[in-house]
Order: structure tokens, then sequence, then C-alpha cells
């Protein structure tokens, strides 16, 4: 029924593609089955990706690149200047340090706390319990949902007469209005983003460990080796390419973080949970005084360091592939 | 404590029934737990979804929704709200609100509508059952743009994935089942182009869409996602595992390229077809921080850019918004029911998001 106007068109298409075969040959026919595709990918994936360069080395207010000027690295001097790199106050782009620090500390918990949650809930999985499969499924719940639902529901727990609040009072303790607080906002863009993706990185590791052969363990078991031992020469070694895996995901993604923060927080209060996509729209797009040359340099620094963690999986999971044949 | 079970936790499967042990209890605990962490904000979330302004204010707030009890009276057209009252002689009893007038509170028996009492309303406590606040998702539904926003997200979602699963499926095709010079090099471009995220192209791709007048229309938010690395290369590797043998049949009976592509490589793909159909669908639905930058007129936003305009308004009407996000998670829910299988499958196997 669906498809039977798909399939009449099928058949409209392919007596001129007939001709075009006999005319161009399976060299021809390759090139109509590349086209679409390539054609919508090289105009908004690669000519964007080469026109990020040209963005960063302009100025002005203006998106249409003819009423740019050309100012060679300035954005990035602009970007990198710093009296102190420590201090992000005293960079001329503040708010970019500023940005920028806040996104490294909060990866480097986020993804710890994301790596240690779900190779737990990978090693549980593991056992053999009743409803595996369903509380395999309970875990990835959260992924599914999209990012705004995801900053709405905690939004909406953290507020002011939110469940969190409820449990405080009958813990007989002090509600409080979570969000205002820079600590606590910043903790909880770390809760909140590991709840709502370590289910897919529970997944990864969990057909890891399955991938381990049990007689390595029943040998280890005969052998009545440790069982600490156990995790640290079978499990662990064996984790290794998941493990590495999770980890250079959890961070990329971890860098890009935007959606659910922008939801929860808004990147507030004041600049607490400004993380670097937040500021690469805020700066290209948000503001009045908008500047997308700005925001092109910083989304090139942003790449940069994402193409490093990218090589850097690459080369981790090489090594652990030539591990695993030695 | 015998080194058997800790072994089976930390390394692998408990291979026997017997006693419990701690490590049974750990991870009872950590299952229940969990679950509880994972559907709980939901469904705390759905609960509050059908309480009523007033009730949303409320602190402590209650788990369930309920709703004031209402009786019709005679010489009355609305139905009155229900409260237990204090009389002046220290008796108590159920009486209608006929209206408020400072802290004095004209009431009446529905019994006996002809008397009026005069109760202060610190002497009444409103009558309250389970009841569940409906007008929430029928306002919205009926007056808002809410209702364009639902339209504009389905049109995207359904757009994007049938055009993905074309464009893709095309490539992937002959990507692997052709062999012509460059091809390599196409591979290793759309491989590449996995590490190229949205976030780090946003200001060249507005310029883009810009140019070729996409801006502020669903299309704009549409094609640029089409292109997907992922499922093209998903695809050519489930597509290599099918046999050249059986495209090479089908010359013999003189069919078309055309032909051997949609009569046979996709209906022998179709689990693969599946299994980036349901992706799209998700990331689609879920896209915001390109359709927040492309869509600046409100009657184009999708449900998450609406969602997010309403919860960042000034005077925030929580009923509606919870609702709303209701609304916004049933697909993701559906997905989630009848065919997390295949996209858990999908994970474990290739790694993919």
């Amino acid at each position: 029924m669906v498809t039977a106007p798909l399939t009449l068109l099928a058949r409209i298409v392919d007596p001129p593609l007939r001709l075009w075969q006999r005319w161009t040959g399976l060299n021809g026919m390759a090139a109509f089955f590349l086209l679409p595709n390539m054609a919508i990918f090289g105009v908004f994936v690669l000519i964007p990706l080469a026109l990020n360069f040209v963005y960063s080395t302009t100025a002005g207010t203006n998106i249409l690149l003819r009423d740019r000027s050309y100012v060679g690295a300035e954005q990035y001097a602009r970007l990198l200047d710093c009296a102190n790199y420590l201090e992000p106050l005293t960079c001329r782009e503040d708010q970019f340090w500023t940005a920028a620090s806040n996104t490294l500390v909060f990866v480097i918990f986020q993804v710890s706390l994301m790596i240690a949650v779900s190779l737990i809930t990978a090693l549980i999985l593991n056992r053999e319990i009743r409803g595996r499969s369903f509380f395999r499924a309970v875990f990835f719940f959260p992924v599914l949902l999209s990012p705004v639902v995801v900053g709405l529901i905690w939004k909406w727990i953290l507020q002011r007469q939110g469940l969190l609040n409820l449990m405080m009072v009958n813990l007989g303790l002090e509600p409080e209005v979570w969000l205002n607080d820079r600590f606590y906002s910043f903790v909880a863009t770390i809760g909140v983003s590991t709840w709502a993706h370590m289910g897919f990185y529970t997944l990864i590791l969990l057909a890891g460990l399955q991938a381990i052969p049990k007689d390595l363990y029943e040998a280890a078991e005969m052998d009545a080796t440790p069982p600490t031992r156990v995790f640290r020469r079978i499990t662990l070694p064996l984790l290794g390419p998941n493990l590495a895996v999770v980890l250079v995901l959890a961070l990329i993604r971890g860098v890009q973080i935007f959606d659910e923060v922008f939801v929860l927080t808004g990147g507030g209060p004041g600049t607490s949970t400004l993380y670097l996509t937040q500021y690469i729209y805020e700066v290209g797009f948000a503001s009045l005084l908008r500047n997308p040359g700005l925001a092109a340099a910083a989304s090139i620094v942003m790449g940069a360091v994402l193409v490093v963690l990218t090589l850097a999986q690459l080369s981790l999971s090489r090594r652990s592939e030539r591990a695993g044949e030695r | 404590m015998s080194n058997m079970t800790i072994r089976q936790f930390v390394g692998q499967r408990r291979g026997h029934g017997g006693r419990w042990h701690w490590t049974d209890i750990a991870t009872w605990i950590w299952l229940i737990g969990g679950t509880i962490l994972m559907f709980g904000p939901a469904l705390w979330l759905v609960m509050s979804s059908f309480k009523s302004p007033a009730q949303l204010a409320e602190f402590p707030p209650t788990l369930l929704p309920y709703a004031q009890e209402t009786v019709m009276v005679e010489g009355y057209d609305d139905p009155l709200p229900l409260y237990t009252a204090r009389l002046e002689d220290g008796t108590t009893a159920e009486l209608a609100e006929i209206r408020r007038i400072g802290t004095n509170s004209q009431m009446v028996d529905p019994a006996d509508p002809g008397t009026r009492i005069d109760v202060n309303i610190a002497d009444r406590t409103p009558i309250r059952s389970i009841g569940f606040a409906t007008g929430n998702y029928v306002e919205p539904l009926v007056a808002n743009d809410f209702p364009r926003f639902l339209w504009n997200s389905v049109f995207v979602t359904v757009m994007a994935t049938l055009i993905t699963l074309l464009t893709n499926s095309m490539a992937a095709f002959a990507l692997s089942k052709y062999r012509f010079r460059g091809r390599d090099a196409v591979m290793l471009l759309i491989v590449a182009t996995l590490m190229v995220p949205l976030s780090v192209i946003l200001v060249p791709l507005y310029s883009v869409v810009n140019f070729t007048g996409l801006l502020n229309s669903l299309w704009g938010v549409i094609l640029p996602t089409v292109a997907t690395p992922t499922g093209v290369f998903l695809l050519r590797q489930y597509m290599l595992t099918i046999p050249d043998e059986l495209l090479e049949a089908a010359r013999m009976d003189h069919a078309s390229e055309w032909q051997i592509y949609w009569r046979i490589v996709l209906p022998l793909a179709a689990p693969a077809l599946a299994v980036l159909a349901i992706f799209s669908v998700v990331w689609r639905w879920n896209d915001f921080l390109w359709p927040l930058i492309v869509l600046s007129r409100r009657e184009l936003y999708t449900l998450q850019v609406g969602l997010n305009s309403y919860a960042g308004e000034l005077n925030v009407q929580w009923h509606y918004i919870l609702a709303m996000t209701v609304v916004t998670m049933i697909p993701v829910v559906l997905v989630f029911v009848f065919l997390q299988r295949f996209i858990t499958t999908g994970i474990a196997g290739a790694g993919i998001k």
C-alpha cells in the first residue's frame, strides 16, 4: 500500500536510467548512485568545512562573505590574547577562556563518572541475572530522550518546588534553589549528562565483556586465581579496545556538550556552566554584537582538539588490536 | 567470603544458584536503584503534567495529581468547588463555595441552596480526590502554536528519514558493488567526516544555507542532516555481505543496474535499512541546535525549539510545558518499547549513535 507510489516511481525512472547505463557503462552508473549523497555531502559538509577557515580570517557582523573584510589572523590573536592563561578574566576574550576552562573541568569529571558508572553497570549486566534484557533496556531509556526533554525533566526536578526539594524536606534538610547556585548547577550538568548518555556506553562495554571467551575464566578458576587478578589480567586487558572507544567517544561528546545544558541552566548562573559550543553559538548567532569570524575561529580551535582526540583513538585502538594479536 | 563469587562479580556470570552473597545484594540494589533513577524522573514529569497550575505551585508537591471536587448546585450555572468548613457552632460541614470576598467565603449547602453561609477562608479546606487536569493537554492542542510545532517536527523527521534512506543506500550500493577509480578515496572522505560534528561548522553551514535560500525553511533543517556518514558506512558494511553472484545472475537476465539496486539489493538490505530508519527518526526528532539556528520564524519551529522557547518565556507556564514535553516524548517512548532491541544490537555491533 505505502510502497505502491514508490514502486511506480522506481518503474518510471528505469527507462531513462537504462539509456544512461548503455551510454556511460558501469562507471556512469556508479557516479549516478553516488551523486545525490555526495552532492548533499559536498554542499553541507565539505564546503562549510573549507569556508570555516575563510570566515575565521574575516571580520564584521554580516554573514555574507562579500560584506566581510579580510583581517588575517586577528580573530585568532584576539581569542588567544591572554595576560595569564590560568586566569580567564585576564584574557581579552574572557568568555572564551571561561568556556574553555569550564569545558575542561566538566569533561574531566563527567568522563570519569561516565566510565565508572557504565563500567559497573556493564559488569552487573554481564552476570547471569533474571530479567537481564529488561535491565539493559532500562539503562538505555534516557539515551533515546531528546536533550531538550532531558533538560526540562531535570529543570522540573531541581526547581524550587521540585522533587529533589521534596526529598530534602522529607529527610529534614533545608530545600535549595539548586539551579541558582553556581556549584550545584555545575554538578547538575555533569550528573544530568551522565544520566542521559551512560546507557550508550554501557552497551559498548557490555558487548566487549560478552566477547571475552568464557574458557579464560574457567582456566583461571581452575588455577584458583584471586578474583582481583582475574579482573586485572583478563577482564581489563580484553576490554581494553572497548574502553578506549568509550573513553574517546565520551571525551569527544563531552567537549561538544550543549543541548541539555542550554535548556537546563542556559549557561548560568553567571557563566558557571558556559561551555564551548554555547560560546560559539552565542558569539556567532545569539548575541547582539555577533561576530561570525570569532565564532569560526573558536570552532576551529575546538575542532583541532576533536581531531587530536580522534587520532588518539585511532592509534589507541590500533595498538590494542596489535596487543590482541600477540 | 569465597573467591568464586567475587570472581563472578568482577569478571563473569554467576554460574550456579545457592545462597545469596553480598555481591548479589549489591547487584540488585544497583539494578533497582538504577531502574528508579532512569524511569523515575520521566514518570514524575508525566504525573506532574496532569496537575493543575495551582497544584504545580504547591510545596511540598504531592506525588499524584489531585483535583478539587465540585458539585452542581441548583440555581448556579457552573459547578461549585467543595470545601470542608468549620462553622461558628464548632461543627463541620461539606459546603460549596459561591464566591470569595476578601478573607470571607460565601458558601452554600448543596442540599439547601437557599441559605448562604459566611465562612472565614482560614476555616475551610478543599475536598480533593485524584483527578487529571487534562486541560493541560487539550488547551495547547487546540489553541497555541503547538499543533504547528508538532506538524513541523513530523514533517522534518519523515522527510529527512526518507531522503537519508534513499541517498545513503544508493551511495552505499555504489561503494560496495562497483569497482571504480577513487572509490577508496570517497570512502575515506566519508569516514573522515565522521569527525566533523555540527558544532564545528555552525557559522559556514549557516552561510551556505543562507546562500541557498533555505534559511527559515524546514528544508534548511532537513538537507544538511541527510548525508549521514554513519548511514552510508552502516549500509555499505551490510551490502558487502550480499553475494555478487546474485547481481551477476540478474545481469544475465538483462536487469538494469537500477533494477538490481531496487529489486535485489534494497530488499536484501532491509534489516540494515530498518536500523538506519530507527536511528534517523530518533536523531531528527531530537535535533535541537541546528533547527534553533536556522528557524527564527515561530511558525516554523520544531517541537524541540518550541519547547525551549516556552521554557524561556518570562512567565513560564509549566502546566503546558510539562504536557507538551510528554507529547514530545511519545514517539521516542514508542521506539523504546517496540524497537529498542534493534537499536541496542546496532550500537553493540557498530558503535554508532
